[in-house]
């Protein structure tokens, strides 16, 4: 066993953006592994991480030089005579006696055994990295030396790699590796010279914690009290920071006569700021986090209580700019709001809403038809220009201010809601209405000009708005198939995929009872009480032996290829457990109301012995091909009309 | 406290030092300092250039009577283009900071992603939004495509917001209050210019005659660059005057936009025919350079 060696590298960037940093750390990292594995050097990689200026990768125990191996390499075939055989040996360096015939398949190929010397490690890296660093894939990256250069997220500064005490020599666009990290831009020095030992301590001293980890729970253990804990900004700012330091500033209370949704927009998607509450009740107070170790004289925390007050006044100023123009006003300006570029205006589609609320029965109350006559007017506004994900909130909230009845408001403030499978359902009916119409006319008009979802593309968020459909119907329990029951086969395929995947994946129901019972009608909500009537049902001992005699009959009727509807004789019947059999059948056929699913289907399973008897005794395929028909009658016409609640011939039996 | 003219002055000087062709502001209407042929023109093609110049640059659609303290329907931006950018171009710039004042280890400095898009130029680039204490300052850009181009050489584009770097400077809360030279504020230089644009883009600026100029500057451009073809000799051909036009297009088609004029439909299409003349004027550019090797602009030593 020989001494393995240690690797580091360090991938020296300017600022790449906080989101892409973990995706790229984790190519690298495969890219890495694909080297090692392929190229036979041993070892694995023990951490990668990352700062905004750096993506590192460690790895342990790689060997010092590939191992030797003996190759075979085939020459020409033996047919090719010996003249053919000397220009290969001669190619290879190889006396011709050292030559070998080896059989094939194909005949008799002359060959020759070499022994390959491994390389050693430090030039298989130093050969291999460049591909690997640029062989990241980015969302979008750029040159930087000219159109003909490598590609990277931003330009690549310096490099470091280093395989136990030497360096790994390589260049990428002019930059040569080394052993020579840099320090924080500001606090730390522009060298730092570093070994594998030593490289994060020096990192350390010149201000840059490389352990995302670190940096994490430094921010998060200094938020202090009151301080709302959002991931998703914790994250981005332990990715825009190579020292993170929270400081914690104040605005005057004024603002916040303006609503919370808006002010915490401003700190929270604006300046990346925490917002500070209690009780719910936002306080005039916010927590930055600085790229720098401290602000000795508050020029830091004065410098963003600033900018956040010209933020507030900004917001403040489109309120006022904004009340000018009631919503009620701006209908007609929707002409000129772009839907999307083949579909026309937001006018246009804030017609086609209004008009699927109103072909609701049940839920075209006049707030609702309100409501969506309303609900995009905000796209109008100065305020949603400035912060366009606050769309239909601000409407709501000026709707409030407008004198708007509750009712109305509510429904324009949620009606972008679930804005995903976590968040909530809009709270009141106009709002479940409004929310739907919105999205279902998405997708009718999406379909209807072809903007499908493929693969991983969806540019309109149709995934979304199919499931956020769902969702509200189902957990709201509308029932809207005047709506839903949309004619075009791709869209209904579309939602039928959807709702599986919700019953699934959502609600957790089994898949085979939930192919037993999803098909789309309209009415989700019908779906779902089958399925939850089929789910307790499958527990009872009768359920699971029906399910498999359902499965015979559905076999024995495509076997006999009968797919057509007839009555059944009476007369013809046999006594004992075919007649047995029918009865049963006329009582559960009476028995079955249609509304109850769960009853129903436990009726439905009660037929169990019948059925059992029935195969055991009767043969269904009778000589008298009339007696024959007959049977068949009654087993099509019993899988038929006792599978309108679920399919039970889906069911998986153990 | 520095005043507005010397902070202005201080980077001029920086980048002067530093090898920039310092040139006066670019006297057409445009939006940005990149529409300047300063920087539009001369980043297409194989020759390395420096320039630095402030831009008055008008959104009119931003314009707000005077009345908000942060936002100005003319703007002045400077504009820093170094092609090829280099190495170093970071500290460069943060250098350029600390020559107007600013301490760097008393303030925080974030370099957060932000791309830049133009449309109508069919130009695009990747790079930040500099944070400055959670304020932002500079626009730092990457060019990447000009006109349509793959760019030979990578400039970097530096624009720096002047209004709000000297209002943090100054420490005001409005950009009227700047201190433009001792005695004198911004209100005093300005005013006038937000409220009479505001007035007139908002409500009296008249559509129909819009459309007109706009449509005689399109007309006119289309037609110079009609004839570059077959003109010769090639670097006598107008096409800085042919520019031109397709920057006066692009500011009528700022005051139709700002007048709700265009309609949805109209929208992408205008932004289309403006582009189409930003485009071939790009491609005449580099194939004009590429033909001349005595024209005066080859001249140029950086």
């Amino acid at each position: 066993m020989t001494d393995t060696l240690p690797f580091l590298l360090e991938i020296g960037s300017e600022e790449i953006p906080d989101w892409m940093i973990e995706p790229a750390l984790a190519d690298l990292q495969h890219n890495f592994e694909k080297i090692v594995d392929e190229l036979k050097l041993g070892g694995r990689v023990t951490r990668v991480d990352a700062t905004p200026r750096r993506l590192v990768l460690f790895a342990d125990g790689l060997m010092s030089a590939q191992a030797d191996e003996e190759r075979t390499v085939s020459g020409p075939p033996v047919a090719a005579g010996e003249g053919a055989a000397r220009g290969f040996a001669k190619k290879l360096g190889v006396a011709f006696e050292a030559l070998e015939t080896t059989a094939t398949p194909k005949g008799d190929y002359y060959a020759v055994r070499q022994k390959v010397t491994g390389r050693k490690t430090v030039d298989v890296l130093a050969e291999a990295l460049p591909t690997a660093i640029t062989g990241i894939s980015w969302p979008r990256s750029m040159y930087w030396t000219g159109k003909s250069g490598p590609r990277f997220i931003r330009p690549i500064r310096w490099l470091v790699a280093l395989l136990g005490d030497g360096i790994v020599p390589f260049e990428i666009a002019g930059v040569r590796s080394g052993a020579v990290s840099r320090g924080h831009r500001r606090l730390g020095a522009d060298a730092v010279a570093v070994h594998i030992g030593n490289y994060e301590a020096e990192l350390r001293k010149n201000f840059v914690l490389l352990s995302a980890a670190e940096r994490r729970a430094r921010i998060a253990n200094a938020l202090g009290p009151g301080v709302v804990r959002d991931e998703a900004l914790i994250h981005t700012l332990v990715y825009l920071t190579e020292f993170p330091v929270p400081i914690r500033g104040a605005f005057d209370a004024k603002y916040l006569e303006l609503p919370k949704e808006i002010l915490s927009t401003v700190m929270r998607h604006h300046q990346r700021y925490f917002s500070v509450e209690f009780d719910g009740q936002l306080a005039p107070a916010f927590v930055a986090v600085m790229n720098t170790s401290e602000d000795p004289e508050g020029l830091v925390r004065r410098g963003n209580e600033r900018v956040l007050r010209a933020r507030f006044n900004d917001a403040r100023f489109f309120w006022d700019v904004d009340q000018r123009r009631p919503l009620a006003a701006r209908v007609g300006d929707l002409r000129n709001v772009t839907f999307q570029a083949k579909l026309g205006s937001c006018y246009d589609k804030v017609q086609r809403i209004v008009a699927i609320v109103q072909r609701s029965r049940e839920l075209a109350t006049p707030a609702a038809v309100r409501a969506a006559t309303l609900c995009k007017c905000d796209l109008t506004t100065e305020m949603v220009k400035e912060f366009t994900e606050l769309q239909g909130v601000v409407g709501g909230l000026y709707a409030r201010a407008q004198g708007e009845p509750e009712a109305v408001w509510r429904a324009i403030y949620d009606h972008y809601k679930p804005a995903s499978m976590e968040d909530s359902i809009p709270s009141t009916r106009e709002g479940q209405i409004v929310a739907l119409a919105d999205k279902l006319d998405t997708l009718i008009e999406c379909f209807r000009i072809g903007l499908i979802p493929s693969g991983s593309k969806d540019p309109f968020g149709l995934r979304r708005a199919a499931q956020g459909i769902i969702k509200i119907v189902v957990e709201a329990g509308l029932r809207v198939p005047e709506l839903l029951d949309v004619t075009d086969e791709k869209l209904r395929d579309f939602l039928v995929d959807r709702l599986r995947y919700y019953f699934r994946e959502i609600r957790g129901f089994p898949y085979d009872e939930v192919n037993a019972t999803i098909r789309w009608d309209g009415d989700p909500c019908d779906s779902l009480r089958r399925l939850e009537a089929l789910h307790a049902v499958r527990r009872t001992p009768d359920f699971e032996p029906l399910a498999a005699s359902f499965k015979r009959i559905k076999n024995i009727l495509r076997q006999a290829d009968w797919n057509v509807g007839e009555s059944i004789d009476e007369s013809r019947l046999e006594p004992g457990p075919e007649r047995a059999l029918y009865d049963a059948y006329r009582k559960v056929q009476r028995a079955i109301d249609g509304v109850d699913y769960k009853s129903s289907l436990a009726t439905i399973a009660s037929l169990r012995p019948q059925v059992d008897t029935f195969f055991d005794k009767v043969l269904v395929n009778a000589p008298d091909p009339e007696i024959r028909r007959n049977r068949l009658t009654l087993l099509s016409n019993l899988l038929t009309e006792f599978s309108e609640i679920a399919d039970f011939s889906e069911i998986v039996t153990s | 406290m520095d005043s507005f003219q010397t902070t202005v002055a201080k980077l001029k000087n920086f980048w002067s030092e530093r090898g920039c062709i310092i040139t006066e502001p670019f006297d057409l209407e445009v939006g940005a300092g990149t529409m300047a042929p300063e920087t539009f023109l001369r980043v297409l093609g194989p020759r390395p250039w420096k320039v630095a110049y402030v831009q008055p640059s008008r959104r009119p659609a931003d314009g707000r009577y005077g009345e908000n303290p942060n936002r100005l329907y003319k703007h002045q931006q400077l504009q820093v283009i170094l092609k090829p950018s280099p190495a170093d171009v970071i500290d460069q710039y943060l250098a350029s900071l600390e020559a107007i004042g600013i301490d760097l280890r008393k303030h925080d400095i974030k370099f957060e992603e932000d791309n830049w898009e133009s449309p109508t130029l069919g130009a695009w680039g990747i790079g930040w939004q500099v944070m400055l204490d959670g304020l932002e300052i500079t626009q730092f850009t990457y060019f990447q495509q000009c006109g349509g181009l793959d760019l030979d050489l990578v400039p970097a584009e530096l624009t720096y917001g002047l209004e709000r770097l000297v209002a943090f400077l100054q420490g005001v809360e409005s950009v009227y209050d700047i201190e433009w030279t001792p005695g004198v504020k911004y209100r005093d230089v300005r005013f006038a210019d937000e409220l009479h644009n505001s007035v007139y883009n908002f409500e009296l600026a008249d559509i129909p005659t819009l459309w007109q100029l706009f449509e005689l500057h399109e007309m006119e451009g289309a037609r110079l660059l009609a004839s570059f073809p077959k003109y010769e000799p090639s670097e006598r051909f107008p096409l800085l005057a042919a520019y031109e036009h397709v920057l006066m297009c692009s500011h009528y088609f700022n005051l139709l936009d700002a007048r709700g004029a265009i309609s949805v439909t109209e929208r992408v299409a205008v932004i289309a025919r403006v582009r189409k003349l930003a485009v071939a004027v790009a491609e005449a550019w580099v194939e004009q350079q590429a033909r001349s090797h005595t024209a005066a602009l080859a001249e140029v030593a950086v």
